[in-house]
């Protein structure tokens, strides 16, 4: 049946605290005080694509970097990416493709870690429903202080990996169309290799923390914000996970193949976005399964569901440990995705050990090039999820046409399904409660959502709730932050 | 407690260059480090996130210049004191958050400025400063390096 939108009591949240940029979540009530509608919003308007249009493509990756101060580097290789394919060069060299991913496994290092230690941290280590002036980071710095530390140090390290890969923070040119600009020197690794042992064995404390988490308290996370759902990551030509190119792969709820290891040019065959009247941020959809069942989740959940196994042997031990706990079927608990994050941040690491002693990495070979082509597309798994860069350049190299799918975007229905279902859950009678704020803000979470990305703007603003009646009186508000 | 040896004075401009204005604070990072001088270490960055307390920890005093919105012209400069930010995004930590993470994860003491240059316009995706913004910038600069020059940043706030 369908329900009337005007009769219904609409509660906001704006934004979510602790994530990236700002949103906001709209409750929508019936007379019975029962959700009817759950919907994350975003608030500004995207105009990237059009700032793109008209510069020379070889600009491109470092003009990228704009879009968000989180993940420069993830625009800034799939930018790179699908400028290699214009110029004919995306058979990279191997000193050329090794930087690139030496670059890119450091900013999963920095991101997960900033995600773990200080954004999720408090609300595993502490309880969802603990008081929240102690649940935040200064709370973890109190109680857990070599936790804190070990946070802001391991972010450190990859961030250091950054300033040797791609350069400045602000103007990182590393990757460049057909390769990169410079190798790695043996001070530069050397340098790095000296914490490198400590950042191991940090990345496997850390690995044992959501696990044991997410064990101990399996039976009240299972149902949390959870819901079945599809998932697509890139994997490697033999399946392996793969976070800097591969092929794309979907899988539904049960692990059957929806998406057969395509070739990420043809995308728009087999992805397409749905603009709903409410919402800044598209929602895309496996075409063949249409926007009702199409959606499907990415990032690390996805990723370590759809792959076949990691080719690390640390975290391949975890991944198998993972898919245990459901019978090696795909894993659909939303709070999941922490114990697979730090799966990831081990992989990571470990891919960092194995680069940083591969002398290729000192090669001068750093730039390739051949058949130029119009139009292109780059794809790679950022840390938060697929994102997707495709670009149309014409004759006088000025790109012409830019769509950006970004990771947050294609976890856009994902997050709205988890806010519904913890809404449904620990909504009581027309208050806002301090504990239904708390748990959507830890559902959202769980997603690492950057929305200054999926949006295209960056800003921050208070914690505002708003409780509004059938005829959209205001009948509560709340303030937070 | 992981502590560091500190010395020498950081510098840290941050902001979007891609928001007109917002951008003053990377240009300012740009010109010091040209000037290459001494026992200053420069940084920039899109916005302060926590990895910048281990930074500011490694130093005896820390300037972070960033664009302002209200304040006064040209530019302002002023002492900061570190604060426990009970709910922040990693975002966006603000300066005064920083040095309280400085402090409690690292034992810093040191010292930590506020270089707030007046900015006019901050619209989404113009990668240029106003003249005015510019203008203020250098004034601001002039201000800056030479304390910087003489190591120290003892001179009346204004």
């Amino acid at each position: 049946m369908a329900i009337d939108s005007n009769n219904l009591k609409k509660i906001t949240i704006e934004p979510v605290t602790r994530v990236e940029g700002h949103g906001k979540v709209t409750l929508l009530l019936d007379d019975n005080n029962k959700i009817q509608q759950a919907r994350l919003h975003v608030v500004e308007f995207r105009g990237f694509e059009r700032f793109i249009q008209g510069r020379p493509y070889w600009e491109v990756p470092v003009l990228v970097q704009r879009l968000c101060g989180i993940c420069p580097v993830s625009h800034h290789l799939a930018a790179a990416k699908a400028m290699d394919r214009i110029v004919g060069g995306e058979k990279l060299t191997p000193t050329g493709e090794k930087m690139r991913r030496l670059m890119h496994y450091g900013q999963f290092f920095q991101s997960h870690a900033l995600h773990f230690f200080h954004l999720c941290s408090p609300d595993l280590l502490f309880g969802f429903g603990s008081d929240p002036l102690k649940r935040n980071v200064i709370g973890v710095a109190k109680e857990f202080p070599e936790l804190a530390v070990q946070g802001v140090m391991m972010r450190k390290y990859g961030q250091e990996i950054i300033k040797a890969t791609a350069g400045k923070k602000v103007h990182g040119t590393g990757a460049i169309p057909g390769g990169i600009n410079k190798n790695l020197s043996i001070a530069e690794r050397d340098s790095l290799l000296k914490d490198l042992e400590q950042m191991i064995e940090w990345s496997h404390k850390s690995l044992e923390i959501a696990k044991n988490y997410t064990v101990e308290n399996l039976s009240d996370i299972a149902s949390f914000g959870s819901f079945d759902s599809n998932h697509v990551s890139l994997v490697r030509d033999d399946g392996a996970m793969d976070l800097y190119h591969g092929n794309l792969r979907g899988i539904d709820k049960d692990g059957n193949r929806i998406l057969d290891d395509i070739d990420y040019q043809n995308y728009t065959d087999y992805i397409a976005e749905e603009v709903r009247d409410w919402s800044y941020m598209k929602f895309p959809f496996l075409k063949d399964l249409g926007p009702e069942k199409g959606w499907y989740r990415v990032g690390p959940l996805a990723r370590i569901n759809a792959c076949d196994f990691i080719d690390t042997p640390d975290a391949e031990a975890a991944r198998k440990e993972f898919m245990a706990v459901t019978d090696n079927k795909p894993n659909n608990i939303s709070m999941a995705y922490h114990w697979t994050r730090m799966i990831e941040l081990l992989h990571s690491i470990e891919k960092i050990k194995e680069l940083l002693n591969d002398s290729d990495l000192q090669g001068d070979d750093l730039v390739t090039k051949g058949e130029r082509r119009n139009e292109a597309v780059g794809l790679i798994e950022a840390p938060r999820g697929t994102l997707f860069h495709h670009y149309k350049v014409n004759d006088d190299d000025q790109v012409v046409m830019a769509n950006l799918i970004v990771s947050t975007t294609n976890n856009n229905e994902a997050m709205n399904s988890a806010v519904r279902g913890i809404a449904d859950e620990y909504l009581s009678g027309n208050e806002i409660t301090e504990g239904l704020l708390n748990h959507i803000e830890v559902g959202i979470r769980a997603y690492d959502p950057c929305l200054s990305c999926a949006t295209h703007a960056m800003g921050q603003m208070p914690l505002i709730v708003e409780l509004y009646d059938s005829e959209d009186n205001l009948l509560d508000r709340k303030v937070k932050g | 407690m992981t502590t560091f040896d500190s010395h020498g004075i950081l510098v840290i401009g941050f902001g979007n260059p891609a928001r007109e204005d917002d951008g003053i604070g990377p240009a300012v990072a740009e010109e010091i480090e040209k000037l290459a001088i001494d026992g200053i270490e420069v940084d920039a960055d899109y916005q302060l996130t926590v990895e910048d307390a281990a930074a500011v920890a490694e130093h005896d005093a820390v300037v972070f210049v960033d664009a302002s919105i209200e304040g006064d012209e040209p530019y302002t400069f002023t002492p900061l004191a570190p604060k426990r930010e009970e709910t922040f995004s990693s975002h966006s930590v603000s300066p005064e958050g920083v040095m309280g993470l400085a402090r409690d994860l690292f034992d810093s003491d040191a010292n930590g400025y506020m270089l707030g240059i007046r900015g006019y316009s901050f619209e989404m995706f113009t990668e240029k400063m106003t003249g005015q913004a510019h203008e203020n910038m250098i004034k601001a600069i002039d201000f800056l390096v030479p304390m910087l020059r003489a190591g120290s940043l003892e001179k009346v706030c204004q």
